[in-house]
């Protein structure tokens, strides 16, 4: 039995004599006796390393993957430098807590400084928290610094964010009272700006997704206009690795950017863990929820960083704390920073383009197909686009036979594909081949 | 050693490069995008070598201290051991996308299934969630469950949330979030619940309780089984903060206790490391009355598979992406497979052996303000060495200088000057003995030379910062100097 | 000193009153007592306030502070220098008001004078 308990039997009787008990029951006697549980845990039996593996190995082959994948609709496939999973691997990282004592956590506290300032870089934005579980949450809790900053109730937000992120923002303004008004899509696959505004009297703002759900990239520009104009707050909902190419949301006038930052150096790993970001400009800084790292000196000078403005936080203000949020993302934010460090101003953009690049090869291989129709053939998109094909589900079937994983199936019949710097030419000619079949069985390919 | 270290912004060097991809095998169209949505520049991001970059980080870590580096008896946060072979087995799941057809991703889905039960069989709860990402999450979740079981029920009076003083902050800060107004309720003197304070405190309006027992002072709430009687004879539900977990494995359950809803951090009791502050996991575990309010999508078997069910008319929503932080969830798995009961059981009994064995050795040196048997926790004070005009952040510190965190400080807030030490099952006796040796040292040196303590910590990289400028004149970000 | 010019609560906040308006803010006593002030969240122009209710948070590193208002009214000015300065509360908590409230009712049976106050405070 694996035990990761040091102390031997007698070890362990010696220091009970020492405190004068003669048992381990004898630790337990505060608590009531009818309440102990009488029968030891059903649980299976333990395992040692070498069988342990097996077991997991076990589950790995229960799933079926490892063909080529075009999906993506908040979960995305791209490429890990391996120099970012081994640093993680530092121990004097991972096997931390919290850096409540900075003087012996200046290396955390260091690298979250480093991480909030990569993230300000990328939005444009003046200040970043040390994270927030996930995106879906960032705009849960972005909801919250709307409310408390313009104190309303009411947000607008756009119906073209990925649906968990719809979810979330709902559960979370349940609780809070707040009244969320979904903003309908044009029949160019973006928000509808007259909707924005014919719904912002008394709105704190809006929150819209760029490139949206559907990779479709939105008028940011004239949608912070229309928010402005209502005296609202705009957050920007953003995939971070399209910054490298794309308007960074401080360019278009956003005041909160907020996304998962999973692009960015983090495995898919069946849904996480990822790490939410938050940015905001410098008035609304405080309003930012979670942990924040700032600057300051020790008494000889040297440059320290500690937690700071921390009676914001729960811990101090109790109920009274905007958010309640204790444990983040540290890892994975710090992962996030290494992933925008190794590859740089070239390797951001190189990356983005690429993306950029693919998903248009694929978009067009697709559309040769006929039968298959890209839905808003008018509108840029970065990395994700939807088409309408006779049979999706189909489709998804037939791609599946070959252990590839097509674009996401809609609701409403739709594709949702993806593609990004891992998939290649060779990939796209596989899947249209097969598509083509499907579509055409009698072998009508052009 | 006092020393600074270069921000990796100040590393940068233009033109250096760590990253490479394979040349791009389709046309490059940078015409697909308008300008108007174009970034006009590159990302003001650092230029380094690869093994410049693996340097920063590599020294950074060396600016840290973790479990791996010595004891870290932080009060309720369980700074246990991270065993390494969980480390190794959770990437094996990398690569697999959350919203794969639920054929592809069966191993996923049955890992998960098995570990609710698990958390179940544990906790003495009939059913489990793993969607929440962190212990505060998993409160929140919890008590979106009692929220949404008044509402249902049509008793939208019930909007009050009872909590201790001595409660984890983020207690009052959750029930806030989730729509409640707080109600604090005072400490008896022995540091549990005051019955007669509870009782005046329930009322049409109480919509729950909650509680984490042991309490944040270590000690088990004997009071527990009235407790529970009349928090649901006033029609509140009672919720169980599981930080406190690691004490009683395999010896009580919180549903046996009679808890409604409760939540646990895999991130403490099971093992996962902290990542120096995330990502965690917070579960939350209910009784059959709370089943239909859970999160979606629930896991369930049709037609002997596994399936992502998100038909749930009463459910109280998603409160994260996907399914929670599954990799996180694959270690806590990992750990409970390798203990099996017995090994949980025989983790809990030593936690719980180590902090009576500090405790009892530090009795006579620091001052116990609740000496009875406690939990997987001891909280001393000072005691009289504040009249030496030292205080428990200075003891901090000069632990520091002896090679050790410190432990929690400052909390529960019921206790002044309190430290909250928590050693866990994973400590051996002549960890304990030294760290002990240590206190001892520190409380003579308060007496004969108070100056070194105020002056600790002298043996790292900085010394004490100034916070105070810190949160006066925030810098969150690295700027560069302005050019001259 | 305690000054002589206005009116003190039990939670040892000022107030002064000139005509319709009531200055408020905290006392040296308060201000010692959190210690090194490192922000004040200041109402904003136009908040209702109640009496012996928070208008305001001061905080400081490890602690933050409700402000309880004496009068009941509406904000017309917020002394902004705080903003950018909160320590001028620990330095002068008397000469640094922190929102002046047009006011339609003040309790004036639960107020202390100076006099009263300082005894207040050695009791406490």
């Amino acid at each position: 039995m694996k035990s990761y308990v040091p102390n031997t039997e007698k070890e362990r009787r010696e220091m009970l004599a020492e405190i004068g008990m003669s048992s381990m029951d004898d630790l337990f006697r505060d608590i009531p006796e009818d309440l102990k549980l009488k029968r030891p845990l059903d649980l299976p039996e333990p395992l040692s390393e070498m069988e342990l593996r097996d077991l997991i190995r076990g589950f790995v082959y229960m799933n079926e993957e490892g063909g080529p994948l075009f999906r993506g609709a908040g979960a995305y496939h791209h490429y890990i430098p391996s120099l970012i999973p081994q640093l993680a691997m530092r121990s004097e990282f991972y096997t931390a807590y919290t850096p409540y004592q900075a003087e012996m956590s200046q290396g955390m506290l260091q690298s979250l400084f480093e991480y909030q300032t990569v993230i300000c870089r990328l939005t444009g934005l003046d200040a970043a928290n040390a994270s927030v579980y996930d995106g879906a949450t960032a705009a849960a809790e972005a909801l919250l610094m709307l409310r408390d900053n313009k104190r309303k109730k009411k947000v607008l937000y756009s119906a073209a964010l990925n649906p968990d992120v719809i979810t979330v923002m709902h559960t979370y303004a349940h609780c809070a009272e707040l009244e969320l008004v979904e903003i309908p899509l044009t029949d160019k696959g973006v928000t509808d700006i007259s909707a924005i505004t014919a719904n912002m009297d008394g709105a704190a703002g809006y929150i819209g997704a760029n490139p949206n759900y559907y990779g479709c990239l939105e008028p940011m520009a004239d949608i912070a206009e229309a928010v402005h104009a209502a005296n609202g707050l705009l957050v920007a909902y953003v995939n971070p690795i399209s910054l490298g190419a794309l308007k960074r949301p401080a360019d278009y006038g956003a005041d909160i950017a907020i996304g998962d930052g999973q692009t960015l150096g983090l495995p898919m790993a069946f849904g996480g863990p990822y790490v939410g970001f938050m940015a905001a400009t410098q008035k609304l800084m405080r309003n930012l929820p979670g942990r924040i790292a700032g600057e300051t000196r020790d008494p000889e000078g040297n440059r320290v960083f500690v937690l700071t403005l921390q009676a914001r936080e729960q811990h101090i203000r109790r109920d009274k704390a905007a958010s309640n949020i204790c444990s983040n993302q540290m890892l994975c934010a710090i992962m996030a920073s290494m992933y925008c460090c190794t590859m740089g101003p070239a390797g951001m953009r190189e990356v983005a383009e690429q993306n950029i690049a693919k998903a248009h090869c694929l978009a067009d291989k697709l559309t040769a197909i006929e039968g298959v129709k890209l839905r808003w053939p008018e509108t840029p998109f970065f990395n994700e686009f939807v088409i309408d094909v006779p049979d999706a589900a189909e489709i998804d079937r037939a791609l599946a036979n070959y252990s590839i994983t097509g674009g996401l199936v809609l609701p409403d019949g739709g594709m949702l594909w993806c593609a990004t710097e891992m998939n290649s030419a060779d990939e796209f000619d596989l899947v249209c081949d097969i598509i083509n079949d499907t579509i055409h069985p009698t072998g009508g390919e052009e | 050693m006092r020393s600074e270290y270069k921000l990796i912004f100040e590393r940068s060097h233009e033109g250096r490069r760590a990253y490479d991809l394979p040349a791009c095998d389709v046309p490059s169209r940078t015409d697909a995008i308008p300008e108007a949505m174009r970034a006009s520049s590159d990302l003001k991001l650092p230029e380094l070598g690869e093994v410049d970059l693996v340097r920063h980080y590599t020294n950074l870590s060396r600016r840290n201290f973790g479990v791996d580096n010595g004891f870290y008896p932080l009060g309720s946060c369980t700074m246990k051991y991270n065993p390494k072979i969980n480390e190794e087995l959770a990437p094996a799941f990398d690569d697999v996308h959350p919203l794969l057809a639920p054929e592809m991703s069966q191993g996923c889905l049955a890992l998960m299934a098995d570990m609710e039960h698990m958390l179940c069989e544990i906790c003495g709860m009939d059913a489990f969630t793993l969607q929440p990402a962190a212990g505060a999450h998993g409160e929140l979740t919890g008590l979106m469950h009692i929220r949404a079981y008044h509402e249902h029920r049509g008793d939208t009076e019930r909007t009050t949330i009872i909590v201790p003083d001595a409660a984890h902050g983020t207690n009052p800060a959750s029930a806030s979030m989730a729509g409640f107004k707080v109600k604090e309720i005072k400490s008896a003197p022995d540091g549990g619940v005051d019955l007669d304070a509870l009782r005046a405190a329930v009322g049409p309006d109480t919509a729950g309780l909650m509680l984490t027992n042991p309490s944040t002072l270590g000690l088990f709430e004997r009071n527990i089984k009235e407790i529970a009687k009349i928090v649901h004879e006033a029609g509140g539900l009672l919720y169980y903060d599981g930080a406190n977990l690691n004490a009683i494995m395999g010896i009580v359950r919180p549903g046996d206790m009679g808890f409604d809803v409760m939540h646990i951090n895999l991130h403490k009791t099971f093992s996962t490391p902290h990542g120096g502050g995330g990502p965690g996991s917070g579960p939350v575990g209910v009784k059959s009355h709370l089943i239909p309010f859970m999160p979606v999508p629930r896991i369930e078997e049709q037609d002997g598979m596994l399936v992502l069910n998100y038909d749930k008319p009463e459910s109280i929503g998603k409160i994260k992406s996907f399914y929670g932080n599954f990799g996180v969830i694959v270690k806590a798995y990992c750990y409970i497979r390798s203990l099996g009961g017995a090994g949980l059981k025989e983790a809990s009994e030593n936690a719980v052996l180590n902090a009576n064995y500090v405790m009892n050795k530090l009795r006579g040196i620091y001052e116990i303000p609740h000496d009875r048997t406690c939990m997987h926790e001891c909280v001393v004070t000072p005691g009289e060495l504040m009249n030496y005009g030292v205080n428990t952040s200075d003891i901090a510190k000069a632990l520091i200088d002896r090679g050790y965190h410190p432990p929690t400080i400052y909390f529960p807030l019921i206790v002044h000057e309190a430290m909250m030490i928590e050693p866990t099952e994973s400590e051996s006796r002549e960890t304990l003995d030294e760290f002990v040796e240590a206190m001892k040292s520190i409380a003579e040196q308060v007496k004969t030379d108070a100056a070194a303590i105020h002056a600790a910590p002298v043996t790292t990289p900085v010394g004490r910062p100034d916070e105070v400028t810190a949160a006066r004149k925030p810098i969150v970000k690295y700027e560069e100097p302005a050019e001259v | 000193m305690v000054p002589n010019d206005r009116k003190y609560t039990r939670d040892h906040e000022w107030v002064m009153v000139e005509g319709n308006i009531a200055k408020m803010g905290i006392t040296e006593h308060a201000a010692e007592a959190l210690g090194d002030i490192v922000y004040v969240e200041l109402p904003v122009v136009g908040d209702e306030t109640v009496i012996g209710e928070s208008y305001c948070v001061v905080e400081s590193v490890k602690a933050s502070s409700a402000v309880y208002s004496a009068v009941n009214g509406t904000v017309t000015e917020v002394n902004e220098e705080l903003d950018a300065a909160p320590e001028k509360l620990n330095e002068d908590a008397f000469g640094n008001f922190i929102a002046a409230v047009e006011f339609t009712e003040i309790n004036e049976d639960e107020l202390m004078d100076a006099e009263a106050y300082e005894k207040f405070c050695e009791e406490e």
